[in-house]
């Protein structure tokens, strides 16, 4: 499969002028997209995958290595903004990527700095709102909205870019449980029926669930990689890493260490359920 | 020391278009020694009810006591009530501003005017009550650390200035797993330990299951239930209608017992739904 984006041996470090001893945020890290692909990085805190995310569209470049966007090198200055068309960024909280005071206004931000023609930017703006489910508050003023609504607000400011990838860096972490729900149905529908590379970072291991491949990060390194099923049957490993797995998993876990002849694989409710109803 | 509110109400941008009843004539008493989780989606007035508790924002009409004391009279001594009642914002540690740790715990206690010996005093014990090693930790910077540590310094110094109820607002969101369950042991501890009247606001069910002993339940301006974890999480159907959900396994009970398991409906964390699934299924084998 073609690769959407490509990261061969990636080091990073922070300036940090007061610290002799520099660790390394990013230790070497390889590891590829591709396109098409729901992926889905997990870490801790200060495990280096927010600063991944970030090489991925130019907001930090590599302290050696090399990142590929598309085939395009992010460290050359010349395709910065090619890259940053392709591909697109939703950060954690949304009050700080929404920039205009009409919710039309926000979207057509990004299109207009491209300089897209703007009998194509109205064009562009309301099919986009209509795809994330919010054109009908097209005239509203962003800072009512719900916190669900304005991320999805910001995915229709980056889907207006027209970009073959997304990253969402933590974009569910400070919504509600229905506002986490409406954007997560929102990046599916972007990866399954536009076609839209998606490059999602949570601590969410329920939205992990419905990743193509996950990969874990640890410490600056990629410790795991593989679909959900095989890192979630984990338990121990992802425990000691200070991830967690989703609850269903956990359960079937601590029902098979109970001696319950149950697979260890489980990820999602009904799997439990249909499980369980075969035991009994 | 307990609180209690009477027919709160309190409206955002009163005579503008805008306006908005946040709190809609709600009354509540919270007993010394609760540990109790607020519950309820973005804009059901979590945050706007517990910032009354400590008196950062007036009701337009209503009673709230604190300790017996009617804090809604003018000239109310306010600096005496936000020393019993501390608030721990939402992403807290975006306050913390010294240049170490121990300086930032201490801006509080310093405020209150005490001696050097006295703050000294409570910088240490509170920081370790929220698990921050004192030597370790105090001549760091307060940017230099973890985001669980970071809440943690700023938590410390809201415990520094000695309140007898601790108020969170969020206090686990945005850290990653590991990080979250040590915040909510040490807020487990504060209860257990340090006997400090708890008030968490969550979107987490499943962090509000493991430590909450009573739930109260918002949705636009007014409680619509309030109970023990085991009651409040048997209304599935009401908390998904205002835009909540229960932890993953009460609704995996829930389905359980739609296909025939005969499963307590009580059950809303893994060791429970452990427990009780073991216990049907072992019955289920000797009947047969």
């Amino acid at each position: 499969m073609e690769k959407m984006i490509e990261c061969k041996n990636v080091t990073f470090k922070y300036d940090n002028e007061e610290e002799t001893e520099v660790k390394l945020a990013l230790d070497f890290v390889t590891l590829d997209v591709k396109k098409g692909e729901f992926l889905v990085i997990l870490g801790r805190n200060g495990s280096g995958k927010s600063t991944i995310a970030k090489h991925m569209n130019c907001l930090l470049i590599p302290t050696s290595g090399k990142v590929f966007v598309d085939n395009l090198d992010t460290s050359d200055e010349k395709n910065t903004w090619k890259i940053r068309n392709r591909a697109g960024m939703v950060f954690q909280n949304p009050d700080n990527q929404i920039v205009a005071t009409i919710v039309e206004e926000d979207v057509a931000f990004g299109p207009e700095n491209l300089g897209v023609d703007p009998l194509e930017i109205r064009k562009r703006v309301d099919e986009c709102l209509k795809k994330v489910n919010m054109y009908s508050y097209k005239k509203h003023a962003p800072h009512l909205l719900s916190g669900g609504q304005k991320q999805r607000v910001a995915i229709a400011g980056v889907l207006a870019m027209k970009p073959a990838c997304i990253i969402f860096d933590e974009a569910t972490a400070m919504l509600d449980p229905s506002g986490r729900k409406e954007v997560m149905k929102t990046i599916l529908d972007l990866n399954k029926n536009n076609n839209i590379t998606i490059v999602l970072i949570t601590h969410y291991m329920e939205e992990a669930v419905e990743a193509d491949r996950i990969i874990v990060m640890d410490e600056g390194k990629v410790t795991l990689t593989g679909d959900p099923r095989t890192i979630f049957s984990n338990v121990d490993m992802m425990k000691k890493i200070g991830l967690d797995v989703p609850q269903m998993t956990e359960l079937a876990y601590e029902l098979k260490n109970s001696g319950l002849n149950i697979k260890s694989d489980i990820l999602t409710i009904n799997e439990m359920v249909d499980e369980l109803c075969q035991l009994k | 020391m307990s609180i209690k509110i009477e027919n709160l109400t309190y409206t955002y941008m009163k005579g503008t278009p805008f306006e908005k009843k946040a709190l809609d004539n709600v009354s509540l008493k919270i007993e010394e020694g609760e540990f109790v989780a607020l519950i309820g989606h973005t804009g059901s007035g979590k945050s706007t009810l517990i910032q009354h508790f400590n008196g950062l924002l007036k009701c337009d009409s209503g009673k709230i006591y604190i300790d017996g004391e009617d804090i809604t009279i003018k000239k109310m001594n306010l600096n005496h009530i936000r020393k019993k009642v501390g608030l721990v914002f939402q992403y807290a540690e975006y306050q913390l501003f010294e240049e170490t740790v121990e300086k930032d715990i201490a801006f509080g206690p310093r405020n209150l005017g005490l001696s050097d010996d006295e703050i000294n005093d409570k910088v240490k014990k509170a920081m370790n009550i929220v698990g921050l090693e004192y030597e370790k930790f105090k001549d760091k910077s307060p940017f230099e650390l973890s985001g669980g540590q970071k809440r943690r310094v700023a938590i410390a110094g809201v415990v520094a200035m000695g309140p007898k109820v601790l108020i969170l607002d969020e206090p686990t969101a945005g850290l990653d797993p590991k990080g979250r369950d040590d915040i909510l042991f040490q807020i487990r501890e504060l209860h257990r330990e340090f006997k400090l009247t708890i008030i968490l606001v969550s979107h987490s069910m499943e962090d509000v299951a493991k430590v909450a002993g009573r739930i109260i339940v918002m949705d636009n301006g007014k409680f619509i239930i309030d109970g023990k974890p085991s009651q409040v999480f048997k209304e599935v159907d009401t908390l998904e209608s205002v835009g909540l959900a229960v932890p993953q396994v009460t609704y995996l009970v829930k389905r359980l017992r739609e296909k025939g398991f005969e499963i307590s409906n009580e059950v809303f964390t893994i060791e429970q739904a452990k427990r009780e699934i073991l216990k049907n299924l072992s019955t289920k084998r000797k009947e047969s």
